[in-house]
């Protein structure tokens, strides 16, 4: 796609001249050095301002920074506003600069690793970040690649070297580079260094597996692809040096390309507290303007009037403009009803239950070490609203630990214990060891008729392992004699080549041109002639070989649907038994794999190979016409035989399913797999299960037949009437029933599809059909799908049902599911970490995400609802007191407390408690959330914090601030002292609201409280005690000697505080907020109860017999 | 051994630590509200607001206290003539009696109503740094003290600001009329105020004599004397620590309010104003009508809990009656609908 857009020459292709920094600087690439950090010390305090002053909710308050700066509307001293923005910039500020201290960190040890270069002939040590495009370095044993390197010479023969691209890629397994060949007899320092190749290549990009380029040298031009190439952050292994072309540095590197940020995922809580958010500045601004108008009427009735005693300000000149100033005035004094601490105590909430997820035990795998991760720490109280599940299989489901189960060769179908048989004592293991001494001891097989046909020389079998112990991309790594240990790509592959081992034909090594095997215990050597590699589309590899008698052969194994395609006509009766045989495997839910040879001619062999060198050589669409070269050669091969792979269910899959299904959530299974094994893998992790209605199976391959399994289905899923059985019906009679129907039917059903028919079931015209039709049923699944498609399921869902996602997988087929549904976990396990690196959080066995979403996501989410409930409340009690003074001050913005109050109120007096709450608090135990899965519905159904919860906590914010407010002022206005002194004094109201205030917050949020630990205890105690504590302090004759124009409540507290009227003040208004609550609270649980509540009180009520 | 135990050690180098904290296990207690808990709470409360509520409300009946309005609105009022804007120097008269002993420490108070002492801008209209007695702030005055800051010849008005400027300045003569002739019931006007404004808050400039140091300054417009001739019967009750200034300075909170003048506790009326008739003579100075603000003042007497307060004890014992009532409803509800203890 990108051909098609104009860009400059440069970035359309990059030459690099090797052993030439002058001729390469033209160009200004970049240097080798990188830069993840994000400030230095000199550019963190603007920039990190400039960042956070992105954010609305700090802009808007430094714009009401300004405002009070204006005298005739600065109804709060500055720093009422200042000093929470500043605490809460500052908290932001700090965490941004840890994060980036560790960044610089980690930048300069890597820019700092040493490299040799060779300038001028000489091997020089070089920093990393010093190394230059087109530079030469020399790279030995263990050591990173410190950019992307086009490998050179190397000390192996044929130019040959070995890689791990773990950091790359997440794979263990070595990997062969190989130069060019005119290249790899530079050798030494001295050839290299009068080197002068020129190479012309694309531009950076993040494609892992691909590299197009062209070498041109002493007039001749050679084709560079991936296999020349040496990736930054690979490591050299096995090889003992070698020498590279820098091509790409520092930023250009794929690795750097690849580490681009990913999407940033918001919760539904985030996008609703933003909408609420706005709505309390819609809420502010009425205020205001109600106030306004206030302002304008009472200055036009009363104001005037007063005039004697309060003149206007120079300003002011009538009572419109007064009324314009008084809003702007409102708007500061009011301005705590939006939360200025909201988001910064939500991210610190966040943060805790992401340390309660990295630390839990019971989420740690021992066998692997892995505990669980929490990469990403603003999704939790998502994970307790998770409706569907979209599920890999392989490895996530199952331990993807393969092992070879049975075979069928020649029609003869051999092994017979499975997994999900019981282990008796008829099958007895087979010991390899007296028959082959290479054999691995750990490889288990239970038929000995196969070793048996092995031991007499049968030659189909023969050839079938033979086979097996070429055909493959493994690396074996022999440590001494006949210790062999074999590094796959695919586990499969490991479990074929070590099933040939054992059976007596053992993979020893392999080099660029050679395989070199021990079949039964004599060495043969095979030229290697070509690799036919394997991907998703062709699902099929193929090795062609010359044996040592000089006889060339075509071996492939593959996918059964596109190998017996390809076969010999005359194989016919041979296909038709073993096609039985790899269904009886799949039923089984075993993985099966088709085998098959053809035998090549030199001519036929000698023009293929040309055809081949042709499309190789192709500088444009190179991928397409090697795959036609493919094609054309694996044709007309004969078959013989299939295997199975047994990958066994992960501990505790079923069970985990079972209480997910009863937590509501459903779970769809997206697998490349075949339709058998994934309906049997469906079965046997209870997915699938015997009690269900109907299994409808959509396997059509035209839009037509695929609507029309639809229109079957929801015709069958009305009637409803349970005919059961084995599913799979496609009644051909339209008409079409509404699509809608399918909500009511009644009975459980599950969905298969496949891959072909959920590509049409996808299209735009199509997708409703699909979407309410698989919604109905209690389980989908969803096999031979590719990656793409996962995520199109993913998002189809997403943009239907309005339903939190959460996709779970562990390959890197997987990755683009997980990046696109709202939660995306990855299982580190055997394939690598990519998926891991992609996801939100990552654990290493399927059934802990029970306790992820169980458990963890359930408390996040109950935490986070009541936290936010708290939150508005105590803000709206807070500051609707000022809008009810208004009215009787003339609405002239004068506030009711100290602004000493108003500036400690959300930063010191209550935001310790509520944050507690939101960390610590839990409804019910862990292990009653895992047995009462149905306590995860409120989450499903969005109960605890909605728009009709935030009007509620915003009402009784509300109702509490008229009590708080009207009940002293009833009070106060007649009361004296018992000296007689009357109490309606400013400063004994501001002092009996505000403690009135705090008290009624910290009886609520004791209320609130479920779970008193000793920090709930500390910091509700320790609020109170800080508010008393620091107010009086405020009002003490030390602080007012030393600033008399700044502590006007000078004696207020003690002279306040000593009046039992006050207090019985302060108590009735107590009540009044309270009691209420108490009581509605009280009748719920009794007359409306939850289940959260039942089942912490049967708990309680265990505990007290117990 | 010893090296097998650190394999074991290192291979779960990465399990999360076993602690109550980590593990979300904090010994907690957990409160549930049942109905073994609320309902005899409700009960228990209720009872102690209507005790409560009993004592506020018997302890306010037994409180005596006589309200006087004289701003002069009625044509009948004696202080109608005084009412008009232009007259200067003005007495009115008002006569009142009391059947009963009016009990002692009797309180005697001005009030005000619809002035907006509580308005923002009249509010911030001080200079605290003048008001504790810093010279500096004579000759020069903080600009909050605007529009009361610098008079026409741009002399600094001490003390300055609208509070200041505005402070009450009718003044009261208590008579009781006994056999036709009147008997001057005694004011005491000392420690009216708080003992932080008169002590802490509130100086005069360590200058003797106090005049000197308002040298150069003006007084507020409204004033009739200058700050340091507030009382001429006591030197030490001018300046900014004279006790009427420091209450009229503690500006109140709602727009009618009351302020202490003086008490009753000398002499004879140390137990109160016997019943009989008494005269009250008033230097009618402050205008109200212009903004239809009143004028009265009131005569009362207090209990431990302070002066009359029919609202609290009511309040109280509305609250707790609902309580109890609650309580009751709640036992019937829970009698009816409780949990089913089997489940």
């Amino acid at each position: 796609m990108h051909q098609h857009k104009q860009k400059p020459k440069n970035k359309e292709e990059r030459r690099v001249r090797a052993n030439d920094r002058d001729y390469n600087e033209k160009f200004q690439y970049a240097s080798n050095c990188i830069m993840t950090s994000k400030y230095n010390i000199i550019t963190f305090l603007p920039v990190n301002l400039f960042e956070q002053f992105q954010e609305v909710a700090n802009t808007y308050f430094l714009f009401l920074l300004i405002l009070q700066l204006i005298p005739q509307i600065s109804s709060l001293s500055w720093f009422t506003t200042i000093v929470p923005l500043a605490l809460v910039l500052s908290i932001t500020a700090v965490k941004d600069a840890t994060d980036d201290y560790f960044r610089h960190k980690s930048d300069n040890q890597v820019n700092n690793r040493q490299s040799q270069v060779l300038i001028r002939g000489l091997l020089q040590n070089e920093k990393w970040m010093n190394v230059r495009v087109g530079d030469i370095i020399k790279l030995e044993n263990n050591q990173f690649v410190a950019a992307d390197l086009l490998l050179l010479s190397s000390s192996e023969p044929h130019g040959l070297c070995y890689i791990e691209t773990a950091e790359l890629d997440g794979e263990t397994n070595m990997k062969v580079r190989q130069s060019v060949s005119v290249t790899s007899e530079l050798g030494d320092q001295n050839n290299l260094a009068s080197f002068d190749g020129e190479v012309v290549c694309e531009p950076p990009n993040n494609k892992l597996d691909r590299f197009c380029g062209t070498l041109y040298w002493r007039d001749k031009k050679y084709t560079l692809t991936n296999q020349n190439m040496l990736l930054r952050g690979c490591v050299l292994r096995n090889t003992e040096a070698c020498y590279g072309l820098v091509i790409f540095a520092g930023p250009d590197t794929k690795l750097m390309q690849n580490s681009g940020r990913t999407k940033f995922k918001r919760t539904s809580i985030d996008r609703l507290m933003n909408t609420l958010v706005l709505w309390i500045f819609g809420f502010l601004v009425c205020m205001g303007v109600i106030l306004a108008v206030g302002n304008a009427v009472w200055e036009r009735e009363v104001g005037s009037l007063f005039q004697s005693y309060l003149p206007w300000d120079p300003p002011v000149d009538n009572f419109l403009f007064s009324a314009f100033l008084s809003f702007w005035s409102y708007v500061i004094i009011l301005n705590t009803v939006v939360p200025i601490s909201l988001y910064v105590s939500v991210e610190v909430i966040r943060l805790g239950h992401s340390y309660f997820i990295n630390w839990d035990q019971q989420m740690f795998c021992s066998q692997c070490n892995t505990a669980a991760e929490a990469r990403t720490t603003t999704l939790n109280e998502e994970l307790g609203q998770v409706e569907y599940i979209f599920s890999d299989k392989t490895g996530t489901l199952t331990q993807n630990i393969m092992s070879f189960n049975k075979c069928s060769i020649n029609g003869q179908t051999y092994g017979k214990y499975t997994h999900t048989h019981t282990l008796s004592g008829r099958f007895i293991r087979l010991d390899f060891t007296p028959f082959n001494p290479l054999a691995d001891p750990n490889f288990c097989f239970y038929d000995d008729t196969l070793l048996e046909s092995v031991k007499v020389g049968d030659s189909h079998t023969h050839e079938f392992f033979r086979l097996l112990s070429l055909c493959h991309t493994v690396m074996s790594e022999e440590k001494s004699e006949g210790e062999l240990v074999y590094k796959a790509q695919s586990p499969d592959e490991g479990a074929l080549v070590t099933a040939a081992r054992n059976f007596g034909f053992v993979f020893r090594s392999r080099t660029p041109g050679t395989i070199t095997t021990t079949e039964i215990g004599r060495p043969v050597t095979y030229t290697l002639l070509a690799i036919l590699d394997f991907n998703n589309i062709r699902k099929r590899m193929s090795v062609i070989v010359r044996n040592p008698e000089g006889r060339i052969r075509l071996y492939c194994k593959g996918a059964d649907t596109v190998l017996l395609e390809r076969l010999h006509p005359c194989n016919q009766e041979l296909m038709n038994i073993t096609s039985d045989h790899l269904n009886e495997y799949a039923a089984d839910g075993l993985r099966t794999l088709a085998l098959a040879y053809r035998d090549l001619s030199e001519d036929e062999w000698e023009a293929w190979s040309e055809s081949h060198r042709c499309a190789d050589k192709a500088t444009n669409c190179r991928e397409d016409r090697l795959a036609a070269a493919y094609e054309e050669i694996e044709q007309d091969m004969m078959l013989l035989g299939a295997t199975a792979i047994e990958d066994k269910l992960q501990e505790g899959v079923p069970e985990t399913i079972a209480v997910l299904s009863l937590a509501n959530i459903k779970i769809w299974v997206l697998t490349g797999d075949k339709q058998e094994t994934a309906v049997n893998i469906g079965y046997s992790c209870k997915m699938l299960t015997d009690n269900m209605t109907e299994v409808f199976i959509i396997r059509g391959h035209t839009v037509q037949s695929v609507r029309q399994d639809f229109r079957s289905v929801s015709l069958e899923g009305q009637e409803g009437d349970g005919t059961g059985g084995e599913g799979g019906k496609q009644l051909q009679c339209p008409p079409p029933p509404p699509s809608n129907l399918m909500d009511n039917i009644s009975g459980e059903f599950a969905l298969v599809i496949n891959g072909h028919s959920l590509a049409h079931a996808l299209e735009a015209d199509m997708e409703m059909e699909f979407v309410s039709t698989a919604c109905a049923c209690k389980a989908v699944i969803c096999c031979r799908v590719t990656p793409l498609q996962k995520a199109q399921v993913v998002e189809l869902i997403k943009k239907h049902k309005k339903a939190v996602t959460l996709a779970i997988g562990d390959g890197a087929n997987d990755v683009s599911m997980i990046k696109s549904a709202h939660i995306g976990v990855g299982i580190s396990g055997q394939e690598g970490i990519q998926a891991v690196l992609a996801s939100d959080y990552s654990f290493s066995q399927f059934r802990f995400l029970q306790r992820l979403l169980l458990v963890h996501g359930r408390w996040s989410y109950l935490r986070m609802c009541r936290f936010l409930c708290y939150f508005f409340y105590k803000n709206f009690a807070f500051t609707m007191v000022h809008f009810w003074f208004g009215f009787f001050c003339g609405f002239s913005a004068q506030t009711v407390y100290d602004q000493y109050f108003i500036t400690l109120y959300n930063i010191v007096y209550t935001s310790l408690p509520v944050l507690a709450m939101g960390i610590f608090d839990q409804d019910v135990p862990d292990q009653r959330s895992l047995e009462y899965p149905k306590l995860y519905e409120p989450g499903q159904l969005n109960l605890l914090f909605n728009k009709r919860e935030f009007f509620i906590c915003i009402a009784q914010g509300i109702y509490t601030s008229v009590v708080l407010f009207f009940v002293p002022c009833a009070v106060l206005s007649d009361a004296t002292q018992s000296t007689g002194v009357p109490l309606a004094d400013y400063q004994t109201f501001a002092v009996t609201t505000a403690t009135a205030l705090v008290i009624v917050v910290s009886v609520q949020i004791a209320l609130d409280t479920g779970f008193w630990t000793v920090f709930n205890h500390v910091f509700v105690w320790g609020s109170l005690g800080s508010y008393f504590t620091i107010m009086f302090a405020l009002h003490s004759q030390t602080l007012f000697k030393i600033f008399p124009n700044q502590f006007h409540f000078v004696g207020s507290a003690q002279s306040t505080l000593l009046q039992p009227v006050v207090w019985l003040t302060i108590a009735l208004a107590t009540a009044i907020c309270i009691v209420p609550v108490l009581a509605f609270r009280f009748l719920k649980v009794d007359l409306k109860p939850q289940l959260s509540d039942t089942v912490r009180k049967h708990t309680q009520t265990q505990r007290f017999y117990h | 051994m010893g090296r097998t135990k650190k394999m074991v050690k290192e291979e779960l180098a990465n399990r999360p630590d076993n602690t109550a904290f980590t593990q979300q296990r904090l010994p907690a207690w957990q409160p549930m509200l049942s109905a073994g808990i609320v309902i005899p709470g409700f009960v228990i409360i209720g009872l102690a607001f209507i005790g409560i509520g009993v004592a506020l409300f018997v302890t306010s009946q037994s409180i005596q206290l006589l309200e006087l309005d004289y701003t002069g609105v009625e044509q009948t009022s004696p202080c109608f003539k005084c009412s008009d804007p232009n007259a200067k120097n003005c007495m009115c008269e008002l006569t009142f009696s009391t059947d009963t002993l009016f009990k002692g420490p009797v309180f005697f108070y001005y009030g005000l109503s619809n002035y907006f002492q509580n308005y923002r801008s009249y509010g911030v209209s001080k200079d605290d740094d003048q008001l504790s007695g810093n010279l500096d702030n004579f000759k020069s005055p903080s600009d909050t003290c605007a529009p009361y800051e610098y008079d026409r010849n741009n002399k600094p008005f001490v003390p300055c600001g609208a509070v200041a400027n505005s402070l009450f300045n009718d003044t009261f003569k208590l008579y009781q009329i006994v056999n036709g002739a009147k008997k001057v019931v005694p004011l005491d006007g000392k420690g009216i105020s708080w003992w932080t404004d008169y002590n802490i808050k509130y100086r005069n400039p360590a200058v003797t004599p106090l005049k000197n140091a308002f040298n150069g300054t003006v007084k507020p417009l409204y004033w009739s004397k200058p700050a340091y001739e507030l009382d001429p019967s006591d030197p030490a009750n001018n300046g900014f620590i004279n006790q009427d200034f420091l209450v009229w300075m503690r500006r109140a909170a709602l727009p009618d309010f009351r302020k202490l003048y003086r008490r009753i506790t000398d002499g004879d009326y140390a137990e109160g104003l016997p019943a009989g008739n008494y005269s009250l003579q008033i230097a009618y100075n402050y205008p109200v009508l212009s903004f239809e603000g009143r004028k009265k003042v009131v005569f009362s007497n207090v209990s431990w809990m302070g002066g009359k307060n029919e609202f609290l004890g009511i309040a109280y014992l509305v609250i707790g009656s609902l309580c109890v009532v609650m309580s009751v409803v709640m036992l019937i509800v829970y009698a009816k609908f409780k949990f089913p203890e089997e489940e």
